[in-house]
């Protein structure tokens, strides 16, 4: 049996599942009388659909199902966290390439991959826009209808939202050394290797969905929505998702199923392709100016920072990426002024949304970098520019949010030592060192409900989704801890809505804290009720009774829980049960509309090699330490920032999307998208953490598996830029794009 | 199935288990495990022999099932992740994934495992470089990269022993 002690690293709760390979995946779920469904979609990004002609694929023996938007409500649902932008189908016009314009369902796969080349549609493909610089010509076509955001100053532009946040007067700011600099960033994917699945099926008077979602209760309400069912008939299943990384947080071709369900009056199933997966999901890439004001001494004057993010054809969660991402561009430094323009800007491309970072790596790359630039300028060593302005713990770096909520430099210094910021290099090496902070969640809402059964052994149901951060055994772990059970007895329920209480949603590293303060509160309640059971029992007063750990706590003795459960239920048994419930509201008058609940902060340090002759960096050190407040499970929360250093390593050195003159990304799916192997591993990784048990969460913990993610890029950059004398300030550090730098110096 | 697709009867072993089957002509040996087997442990990801989720061994030998014709397989023996455990008892290789942390989503790891398999049959004490590179082919996204490696080579030191 595992001790399921806080601070410790049992085996992962539901880990027998995924070796044996008895874990069930959405797609790994078979319905009886399911049909297959298959998407039609055009070879260009935008056109206008002219007619659909899905009378040949009818024919087909098996097919069952044609749909368009002929076949849908009129007006077409839309829908999005947003705004509800997002067509169930595209109506009237395509807007990026891959967005469907039929679906059609059949007996069997095959059957419906036919039927999907026989559905005839005429189209005629429309300028389109690709590139920031397209999007904010005056000349270029809109990509959304202004009458989708009525009232709305920019509907007129393809310019969805603009965020002004910052402090101090930046105009008026004088500095000894301005550094000014503009920076990109790509288009990257989340690939997470399941890719998005999709099933639904009537229920009674309902509907079941099924999806590898992120969030099964912001699903549940868009389902509802579109058909005008009520919650209570809309059940979604939300199985543990092969890898989610922000990608999965909304909904996509759901409601698209779910129409084809209902219409067909069977299962439907939609399992896309992996190249479908990269047309469903994406980073926004990024353009960043920043202006850098620093005095000789190194002490930052102003922060001068304009973003504009490239987000895809409609919103989904992309424009609060961009608001919440940039915001605290400036870093987790004492900066006296900033102003932070961010722009969420429409293109024809694939919709971009949440992606581990939620915006800030875009941003953290640009003014990271920048801060370099300035230390070089005053002749300042960037690990004391950094420290000479880091935020103190209670500092109020940003005036209007909650103050460094930890010991920062701890961080840093740790991270210096461990790179051997300052000692010498070997030639062709460099290092670079980089801050990242992340906003964790401004609102949320968890409830948890736990059952103490007869026998003492604990169920935990929690609307979290463990997508492969460990949420489950962690919320296994707490129940254990507090009600004194091996983890063996612990069973954690989560993904489905119709049993386990609303969450909010998984993201922002939220839910240890959120969910985890949750599942700690209905296990109080349950001591409370052993308290009072044992002080019934033994003719006490309820306040003499402590329960801690597992152990009922008389004056005079102690009992163990189960015993007094035992005795306390009686003949008929029973169970007692506890609920949780962690509330975050909204601050309407706050720039995001609330104030962080903790800040990931991350220190990372890199000591790469640049290969002169190719362009190849190789990490050869990477280190990452992350103030976590407390590791409830010091492994999982090692993988979390190993695994996020490596993603970071991605979208560095080698991850982009690439388009052609229509739209269509050239690189669609494994082949031409490499993302890290086993063979792209720093030479050495090194992940550490700080814990000063000064976190929100249970036993001072803080949301991580964000953090490690952030300043990679900035961090890569400065020790490519260490080794080789030349700036690079366009990702990915490509060998090629390396090497032709390299061709450009100047001569030293 | 379909009345126009033309099936062939094939015979595979699979997890030690005879099976006749008529499959259709153009299906993989993935889809058949996994839709007319049901053995779902095999996964789908990128169908083109870049992500190794659906690695599998065939007749000992370690293949991406996606680019392997069922009828190609005929008569072969083939090993999935649902053969490796028996009698409800991980394998020492199993059971390390498990020790180490190495399955974090998980979607990725009965590939891995059946390349780790293949590397361990072959060579049983692996040098951590030969590690990295009997893996590369198989693409965790969560980054468990480390984990994966350490349970590895803590299986074949298991088996050492």
């Amino acid at each position: 049996m595992s001790a399921a002690s806080i601070g410790t690293s049992p085996n992962r709760v539901g880990g027998i599942g995924r070796v044996t390979g008895l874990t069930e995946y959405v797609a790994d779920i078979r319905l009886p009388d399911v049909l297959e469904a298959r998407l039609v979609t055009l070879e260009c990004a935008r056109a206008r659909i002219i007619s659909i002609d899905a009378s040949e694929a009818l024919k087909l023996p098996g097919v069952r199902l044609a749909m368009t938007a002929a076949d849908l409500p009129e007006p077409m649902p839309r829908f999005g966290p947003q705004f509800a932008d997002r067509p169930v189908i595209a109506v009237g016009e395509t807007r990026y390439h891959g967005e469907p314009v039929a679906i059609v369902a059949a007996e069997t796969k095959d059957a419906a991959e036919e039927a999907a080349r026989l559905v005839h549609v005429e189209y005629e493909e429309l300028p389109a826009i690709f590139t920031l610089a397209a999007a904010l010509d005056p000349a270029s076509p809109l990509v959304q209808d202004p009458a989708l955001r009525p009232n709305d100053r920019l509907a007129s532009t393809n310019v969805l939202r603009e965020h002004l946040v910052g402090w101090g007067d930046v105009a008026a700011a004088t500095a000894d050394v301005v550094v000014e600099n503009t920076y990109t960033f790509p288009m990257v994917t989340q690939f997470a290797i399941e890719p998005h699945a999709f099933m639904a099926a009537p229920d009674g008077d309902g509907i079941a969905v099924w999806s590898t979602i992120q969030h099964p209760y912001w699903l549940q309400k868009v389902i509802s929505k579109v058909l005008g069912l009520p919650l209570s008939k809309v059940r979604i299943f939300a199985p543990d998702p092969g890898g989610g990384f922000g990608g999965k947080q909304h909904a996509k071709l759901e409601p698209l199923v779910a129409f084809a369900a209902l219409r067909a009056g069977r299962p439907v199933r939609l399992i896309l392709s992996l190249e479908q997966t990269f047309q469903a999901v994406r980073r926004a890439s990024c353009e960043v100016r920043v202006r850098t004001g620093i005095e000789r001494d190194g002490a930052l004057v102003f922060e001068d920072i304009e973003a504009d993010y490239l987000i895809g054809a409609y919103a989904d969660i992309a424009d609060r990426v961009v608001g919440k991402g940039s915001y605290l561009a400036a870093g987790p430094y004492n900066v006296p002024a900033v102003r932070i323009v961010a722009r969420s800007v429409l293109s024809h491309t694939v919709p971009s949304t949440a992606f581990r970072g939620f915006g800030n790596p875009q941003v953290n790359w640009a003014v990271e970098s920048n801060l370099d630039e300035a230390a070089r300028a005053i002749g300042m060593d960037r690990l004391a520019i950094r420290l000479r302005n880091l935020a103190k713990r209670g500092d109020a770096f940003v005036p209007f949010d909650t103050p460094a909520d930890g010991d920062w430099e701890q961080t840093v210094n740790r991270a210096a030592e461990l790179i051997g910021w300052g000692s010498p290099l070997p030639p062709g090496h460099g290092r670079g060192i980089a801050l990242g902070i992340k906003s964790g969640p401004t609102t949320g809402l968890s409830y948890s409900t736990v059952r103490l059964l007869a026998d003492g052994s604990v169920i935990v149901y929690a609307g979290t989704s463990d997508m492969g951060q460990g949420a489950r055994t962690v919320f296994a772990q707490i129940a254990g801890q507090e009600l004194g059970v091996p983890l063996e007895w612990v069973t954690v329920v989560m993904g489905d809505t119709a049993i386990v209480p609303y969450d909010q949603q998984t993201s922002a590293s939220r839910s240890t804290v959120l969910m985890g303060n949750s599942v700690l509160q209905a296990c109080r309640s349950i001591q409370a009720q052993l308290a009072a059971m044992a002080a019934r029992l033994n003719g006490l007063d309820e306040a003499s009774v402590v329960v801690d750990r597992g152990v009922v706590h008389l004056p005079d003795r102690q009992l163990a829980v189960v015993d007094v459960l035992e005795a306390g239920l009686g003949p008929l048994g029973g169970e007692l049960t506890g609920n949780g419930e962690t509330r975050k509201d909204a601050e309407p008058d706050h720039p995001l509309g609330g104030s962080a609940a903790f800040f990931e902060f991350n220190c990372t340090a890199v000591e790469a090699r640049v290969d002169e002759e190719t362009g190849d960096v190789v990490p050869v050190r990477h280190v990452t330490v992350s103030d976590v407040g407390k590791a409830l499970n010091p492994l999982q929360v090692a993988m979390q920032d190993d695994g996020a250093a490596i993603m970071g390593l991605g979208h560095t050195l080698m991850e982009h999307y690439i388009f052609d003159e229509s739209g269509r990304i050239r690189n669609l799916g494994a082949i031409d998208y490499r993302i890290p192997t086993s063979m792209d591993l720093p030479l050495e990784l090194r992940s550490e953490v700080v814990e000063n048990e000064d976190g929100p969460g249970p036993y001072g913990s803080k949301g991580m598996s964000e953090g490690a993610l952030l300043c990679v890029a900035a961090a890569v950059g400065a020790a490519v830029q260490d080794a080789t004398g030349v700036a690079i300030r366009d990702l990915p550090l490509t060998p090629e794009r390396v090497w032709r730098a390299l061709q450009e110096r100047p001569v030293r | 199935m379909n009345a126009m697709v033309r099936t062939i009867p094939i015979e595979l072993t699979v997890n030690g288990r005879r099976r006749a089957l008529e499959v259709a002509a153009h299906h993989t040996l993935l889809e058949v495990l996994r839709d007319d087997l049901e053995l779902t442990g095999t996964k789908e990801c990128c169908l083109v022999g870049e992500c190794g989720a659906c690695t599998v061994s065939l007749d000992g030998r370690i293949v991406d099932s996606c680019l392997v014709l069922a009828v190609e397989a005929d008569g072969a023996a083939v090993l999935t992740v649902e053969g490796l455990a028996g009698g409800g008892r991980l394998t020492p290789l199993q059971q390390a994934f498990l020790d180490k942390g190495a399955a974090q989503c998980g979607f990725c790891i009965p590939g891995q495992l059946m390349s780790a398999l293949a590397l361990l049959q072959a060579t049983p004490a692996p040098t951590r470089e030969a590690v990295e590179e009997a893996i590369a082919g198989n693409l965790c996204r969560c980054g468990g990269y480390e984990q994966i490696i350490d349970a590895i080579l803590a299986a074949a030191e298991a088996d050492e022993r």
